[in-house]
């Protein structure tokens, strides 16, 4: 099914079961504790060996040798999988960096060996025999010192990678120059940690040439491609299996060394082998967030219009990976005739840089939205106004191409009359509560809506159960409800008739989890998979198919009616596919988020008091896992604000602090109760649901609603992410 | 410990033994009601025991150092991190984990109030945090103080404060806090 037109009329808007508050159909075998993870398949790998992964000691140079003789006498070890034994290995279209070092190292804690063992103990005391000898070079770790040197590179994310390097519109420099009122900052965001909760797991079994792997992965299609290239593999052979996702945030979105070598360790074994990734181990193995360095610059009319704006960013990677898009946004927030965004890509030998949650947008709205903070205290205006006079209903670049929707506007209106605003001191440092210096902030939401093909099959049963399968994955953001709802609505049977099957490559290909768009598509795919069954059942009933209804387990058309179970045994798979409605029409989604903060003004401890957000995010299919999307990128965008950072080794290139002590996450008591509210309005161009992404735009711009808060607190303005207390405490308000 | 491969320099005081056999002894547990003994290599950790060797698979491994919480069992009625401590240093204890709290269709009251108010998203945290919940309410209810207490000789009572002090050992990255708060309050009677 190809969605090119606006949607009409559909049976998804008849709501009955869509659009509904739904607790998770997964919940009951989630809390307890029956809900099967990757390393906990006891069920699918009799015999199952130990994989222990040895890292690399270095960031950047060579492996003269591996000692291997003690670890191999060790008690139980079963083999030893290294570069040498691997024989040669393809890489992955998604990767960057290799998956299995030696004998050059590309980065810090890249896995150079698996210790296969009887027992998790052996493996693991044996991986700790392995002694290396490495001929150290020199590596490149300092952004701030590479950046001068690095390229301009285009908009991976724009015409296909091929756009200008600089992307202008008017005349920046000449109406910056002339505005009357100028704002020129620097803002930095720091590398981050996915941190997801299940370390990366797999269970690896081969059956002659074929291979089976039971991991925790967000996109089934591209890992199983990307497996099957790297172990030189017809993608056939290759199958993975991952209903079950211990959260992921983009750092699962790709094939990881647990899924390798495990592989290549049940193959060197003969029997089935089990490796994750030691928690201490994921934060240098794997991918994280790039750091940026940021430069803003906005020119405005005295009544505050923006006549010019200009946003740059600077990141670094290893060699043949991409920028940290944080520009993106800043093409389409905000009005102003003259424009300009750029990027520059340093290489650095940190590990890769890669996706994590809203990549691009979530540290670019850390800086851009301090940058508005900032401008409209400058212009003497309501940073809430400041931002409602710049909105735009059109591609600022192409003002032809009109917003599908847009209500950033009503966003920020509503959020600031439910938060109480209007109560804001527009003077920073102005209000107390006891010992704290109290504040408020708002910032603009913004990441645009993706869709991707997407396909599932349905079918029927004897007992008129409706079964869902499709490769889709549920990474914590509801999947199995929001699929289950739509077949539910769709096919006219309560929801607990529907049965889904999720994340078995062996199902059709889904869109995954990634870039917020799953949502969205993969319901799509299930509607068409669902269109296209009506059909089947209508015929084989004898109805015709366009007055036909579903409900309540029957099929109805005029006043004959039957069983939806009498069409049992029926199935029919289909995707959902996409014509130019998102390049006619810029598809977004839009938030307006508001903070209040406590700084103590002894101290410069600073707490979180309350959290809005207000979204605009199309049809909410459902409103309760929608709802603790938002809320855990808020909690997610607390983090970023005040406690998240990767710290860089600048002398031997890594991240020092890569376990869950070091580096800081919010936890129980940072967080206070959250307020989300969603606007709701389908829309029709993004799909026969009307539905967009939620899940990273919770994250866009609450960031810098805190920076804003605490600034507003304090009168104290800190550029520099993470806004820990000693960046301010020494230019506090004096204590009375 | 976890496996960096240091230069051989480095590790000159790591001596090797070759063809040992590891250590095992026979360890008892009564886990969930029901008493069982197994041999077990004594490096072997209460959570490795529980996952690996009773695959009892609810209990989570999230980081095996005591930094997240989601291994959190009761034992003896006590919540504790199981990947730090050694299976042989329970002989005989009590261990009650997620499964025996409650099964999908005999939910425990504080994994129905979790599904109710949609205090997980992954699910990856959520046995350690419902093991911590119930180990939390009856920790107040037994007048532990916390430090979230302005005075910690008078009776904890059941606050928004006091839970979330109580609860900050078991980190949720998906951000369900919020929600959880409402489960717990829920369960324990009271109001936000």
């Amino acid at each position: 099914m190809k969605f090119d037109t606006p949607a009409g009329t559909n049976p998804i808007d008849q709501g009955k079961v869509v659009g509904r508050p739904t607790p998770r159909i997964d919940g009951p075998l989630k809390t307890s504790g029956r809900a099967p993870y990757a390393y906990e398949r006891h069920d699918v790998a009799e015999n199952a060996a130990y994989g222990v992964i040895v890292h690399a000691g270095i960031a950047k140079g060579r492996l003269n040798a591996l000692h291997l003789d003690e670890a191999k006498a060790a008690p139980g070890v079963v083999t030893i999988v290294t570069a040498d034994t691997a024989g040669k290995l393809g890489k992955g279209n998604m990767n960057t960096a290799k998956l299995l070092g030696g004998p050059e190292i590309d980065h810090y804690h890249q896995a150079i060996a698996l210790v296969v063992a009887e027992t998790f103990e052996q493996a693991r005391a044996a991986a700790n025999l392995v002694r290396a000898d490495y001929a150290r070079g020199q590596g490149k770790y300092d952004l701030e010192a590479a950046l001068p040197g690095a390229p301009p590179v285009p908009d991976p994310n724009a015409n296909d990678g091929k756009g200008p390097k600089i992307d202008k519109v008017g005349d920046f420099e000449r109406f910056f120059a002339s505005a009357p009122v100028k704002l020129d900052q620097k803002y930095t965001t720091p590398d981050q940690s996915h941190a997801m909760m299940e370390p990366f797991a797999t269970i690896a079994a081969w059956k002659g040439d074929e291979l089976t792997v039971w991991t925790s992965n967000q996109m089934i299609n591209w890992t199983k491609g990307d497996l099957a290239k790297t172990l030189g593999l017809p993608k056939e052979k290759v199958r993975l299996d991952s209903p079950y996702v211990g959260g992921g945030f983009g750092g699962k979105l790709f094939l990881r060394a647990d899924a390798v070598m495990a592989a290549l360790g049940a193959r060197q074994a003969g029997r089935p082998v089990k490796v994750t990734i030691a928690r201490p181990m994921m934060a240098n193995n794997a991918t994280h967030r790039p750091a940026t360095i940021q430069r803003i610059r906005i020119g405005c009319d005295k009544d505050g219009t923006i006549t010019a704006i200009a946003h740059e960013s600077g990141s670094g990677d290893l060699p043949g990976g991409g920028p940290e898009t944080a520009v993106s946004q800043t093409k389409l927030l905000y009005a102003g005739a003259h424009r300009m965004t750029a990027m520059k890509l340093a290489v650095l030998d940190l590990p890769e840089g890669n996706a994590m949650r809203a990549p691009g947008e979530a540290p670019g709205l850390m800086a851009l939205e301090i940058a508005m903070d900032e401008m409209a205290e400058k212009l003497g205006m309501d940073p809430v106004q400041f931002r409602i006079k710049n909105d735009t209903m059109v591609d600022p670049e192409k003002p032809e191409r009109k917003f599908s929707q847009r209500h950033l506007v009503q966003c920020l209106n509503d959020g600031a009359q439910r938060f109480g605003w209007s109560r804001r001191n527009a003077k920073p440092a102005q209000v107390r509560d006891g010992r704290w210096l109290v504040g408020m902030g708002v910032a603009s939401g913004f990441r645009n809506n993706m869709n991707q093909k997407s396909a599932a099959r349905v079918g029927i049963d004897k007992q008129g159960m409706v079964t869902v399968a499709t490769d889709m994955t549920d990474i914590g953001t509801g999947t199995y409800t929001i699929v289950a709802q739509t077949a539910a609505e769709m096919m006219g049977v309560p929801i607990d008739s529907v049965n889904v099957l999720l994340g078995d490559s062996s199902f059709p290909v889904s869109a995954g989890s990634g870039g917020q768009w799953g949502g969205n598509s993969s319901t799509a795919g299930v509607y068409a998979a669902c269109m296209k069954l009506r059909e089947a059942v209508a015929q084989k009933l004898g109805f015709n198919a366009t007055d036909v209804t579903f409900a309540n387990g029957k099929v109805t058309s005029g006043n004959r009616s039957a069983d939806l179970k009498d069409a049992a045994g029926l199935s029919a798979e289909e995707t959902m596919e996409y014509g130019d409605l998102a390049k006619q029409y810029q598809q977004s989604t839009f938030a307006g988020h508001f903070v209040e903060v406590g700084v103590d003004a002894y101290t410069g401890e600073i707490r979180i008091r309350r959290m809005l957000a207000v979204c605009d995010a199309g049809r909410i299919i459902n409103p309760t896992s929608a709802r603790s999307q938002v809320i855990g990128a808020m909690t997610m965008g607390v983090g970023a604000a005040l406690m998240e950072e990767l710290a860089v080794d600048k002398r031997f290139g890594f991240f020092v602090n890569h376990d869950l002590a070091t580096y800081e996450v919010p936890v129980h008591a940072d967080i206070p109760h959250q307020e989300v509210v969603f606007l709701d309005y389908p829309d029709d161009t993004t799909s026969p649901m009307k539905a967009k992404g939620v899940g990273e735009l919770g994250l866009c711009g609450v960031g810098a609603a805190i920076a804003n808060a605490i600034y507003n607190a304090t009168g104290v303005r800190v550029r520099d992410y993470p806004i820990t207390l000693e960046k301010h405490l020494a230019k506090l308000p004096m204590v009375a | 410990m976890t496996a960096t491969a240091l230069p051989a320099a480095a590790l000159d005081a790591a001596q090797p033994m070759p063809g040992a056999k590891p250590t095992t002894m026979p360890v008892t547990l009564k886990v969930n009601g029901k008493s069982g003994t197994l041999d077990l290599d004594t490096r072997t950790t209460l959570l490795d025991a529980l996952r690996e060797h009773w695959k009892l698979t609810g209990t989570k491994k999230g980081c095996d150092h005591g930094q997240c919480g989601a291994c959190t069992v009761l034992v003896n009625g006590t919540r504790i991190n199981s990947c730090l401590s050694l299976a042989v240093q329970h002989q005989g204890d009590e261990i009650t984990t997620i499964e025996g709290l409650g099964s999908p269709d005999k939910l425990h009251p504080m994994q129905a109030a979790f599904v109710k108010h949609d205090g997980y998203q992954c699910g990856y945290c959520t046995p350690g945090q419902i093991c911590s919940a119930v180990g939390v309410l009856d920790e107040i209810k037994r007048g532990i103080p916390s430090h979230a207490q302005a005075d910690v000789a008078a009776r904890p009572a059941v606050t928004n404060d006091e839970m979330r002090e109580r609860m900050s050992g078991n980190i949720c990255r998906c951000g369900a806090y919020s929600n959880i708060l409402e489960a717990m309050t829920d369960v324990a009677g009271a109001k936000a």
